[in-house]
């Protein structure tokens, strides 16, 4: 009999559960970084201009989530305490400048567009986020997948609000001519402050779609 | 639980990891990045006169756009008398002796005597030459740059490239996205009639003269401004050159 509990008891490292599975659509709905946590909305009101250069933003934010998560995970028990900060700024800016790098090697063009933003994921606050919330705390594999999950969320919302804002500022999407020169491109729609209205829309839609968001008190 | 000495030998091990991975990594993608670089220069030069070209530029290879930069296009460095800069003073400038290598951004701070101006002289079908001026300013927010095509006449504009570091997307970023905008500055003339400098303006609210004037973008001005500023001042750069071609 303590034989079975004991394997019971003993999660094998890359189980994919319900609790796994959970970590990674959590962020998606109930929990998304942007509509829910409100984190990381300085770069979804910079970056939201066109949907190419949003979707390799979200890329790039869901490698440094996954990777910083996975290292810090592993060094845990290590990382003096007083430092622990400035440890996982060093882990993120480090996974930060590799993407920089490779991203200047393999797509020149995007990365001129891109350019200060790459760099600015070091002060996006879901990945520092969700360092200090899960990552410090759980281990290698599961917080792996957080990263993924969060990084995936807020992708997606950056994708959402890039597209409506490409599609009614540009009269495009993905680059590609949707409609058509009878429609005027409204100029506003490119400028930050409709980031602000669109992510504003998109939290009023998700909170009334799923109503246990809805804080009562 | 972790001694100050223990902290201390955590931070430099770390840091001392980290560095050795990003050198690594820096070192290593520095031939492509560079290449890529130069590329993506001489693409946007190439994209002055476009039309002109046995191909759009999106349709060629990298490889194509190389070949094509190095067989068609005649390059030269001049100082603002006009006269040609010695090879080896380039190089200790720039690190290449090539106008390709000349960077605007270095020349931007020096003295204008001082300065040296790249030319790109491109090789058109039926012998028909255009000359290709590189000019720099500043934007709203960081430096713009421009490439302005001429034809053989040293005044007739053949097409234009512009370039920003970070211009408002939609609005100051426009000089460059929006092929209209660019298409205007064709055939219109940096001289006039009594072949005095003249430059061209871009006017906000609608351009007037239809020889050295094209019309703005509206919530642009200050970007349009700095467009009109930088090809004012840096073509005229190029006056006494233009000068000596033309004889």
């Amino acid at each position: 009999m303590s034989e079975i509990t004991k394997v019971a008891e003993k999660e094998p490292t890359f189980a994919f559960g319900k609790k796994e599975r959970k970590l990674l659509t959590d962020p998606l709905n109930d929990n998304n970084p942007i509509t829910v946590q409100v984190l990381g909305i300085c770069s979804a009101l910079a970056v939201t201009t066109k949907v190419d250069a949003s979707f390799v933003m979200a890329i790039a934010v869901v490698f440094v989530c996954a990777f910083s998560n996975l290292i810090i995970s592993l060094l845990r028990n290590s990382i003096p305490k007083s430092v622990r900060m400035i440890v996982q700024l060093v882990a993120i800016a480090t996974l930060v400048t590799i993407v920089e790098l490779v991203l200047k090697a393999a797509n020149y063009t995007v990365f001129t567009e891109l350019s200060v933003f790459i760099g600015l994921i070091i002060t996006n606050c879901i990945v520092m986020g969700r360092l200090e919330a899960f990552a410090m705390a759980n281990g290698p594999w599961k917080s792996f997948l957080d990263g993924i999950g969060n990084g995936i969320g807020y992708g997606i919302i950056l994708i959402a609000v890039a597209a409506i804002r490409e599609l009614f500022g540009k009269g495009t999407f993905y680059n590609i001519q949707i409609l058509g020169d009878w429609y005027t491109p409204n100029g506003l729609m490119v400028l930050f402050p409709s980031a602000m209205f669109v992510i504003g829309i998109l939290i009023w839609i998700h909170r009334s779609w799923n109503r246990d968001l809805i804080d009562v008190s | 639980m972790h001694s100050t000495r223990s902290t201390i030998v955590f931070v430099f091990i770390m840091t001392a990891v980290v560095a050795v991975i990003l050198a690594a990594l820096f070192n290593g993608l520095k031939p492509i990045h560079d290449k890529n670089e130069a590329l993506y220069n001489k693409t946007a030069i190439l994209s002055a006169i476009e039309n002109q070209l046995p191909k759009k530029l999106d349709e060629m290879e990298g490889e194509e756009i190389e070949t094509l930069f190095s067989t068609k296009m005649k390059q030269s460095v001049v100082s603002i008398s006009g006269e040609a800069i010695d090879e080896a003073l380039i190089k200790a400038r720039h690190g290449g002796s090539k106008a390709e290598n000349i960077s605007l951004k270095t020349e931007k701070k020096i003295a204008d005597e001082e300065k040296y101006l790249p030319v790109f002289e491109y090789q058109g079908d039926g012998g028909k030459k255009f000359y290709i001026a590189s000019v720099r300013g500043s934007g709203l927010w960081d430096d713009i740059w421009g490439y302005v095509a001429l034809e053989d006449d040293l005044n007739t504009l053949a097409g234009i490239a512009f370039g920003h570091k970070g211009e408002t997307p939609g609005l100051g970023a426009e000089i460059k996205d929006n092929g209209a905008f660019k298409e205007q500055f064709k055939g219109k003339k940096i001289y006039d009639e009594d072949g005095n400098f003249k430059s061209i303006y871009v006017r906000k609210g609608g351009a007037k003269d239809p020889i050295h004037e094209v019309d703005g973008i509206s919530g642009a001005t200050i970007t349009a401004d700095g467009v009109t500023e930088m090809l004012d001042r840096g073509l005229q750069y190029y006056d006494s050159y233009f000068n000596t071609i033309k004889g």
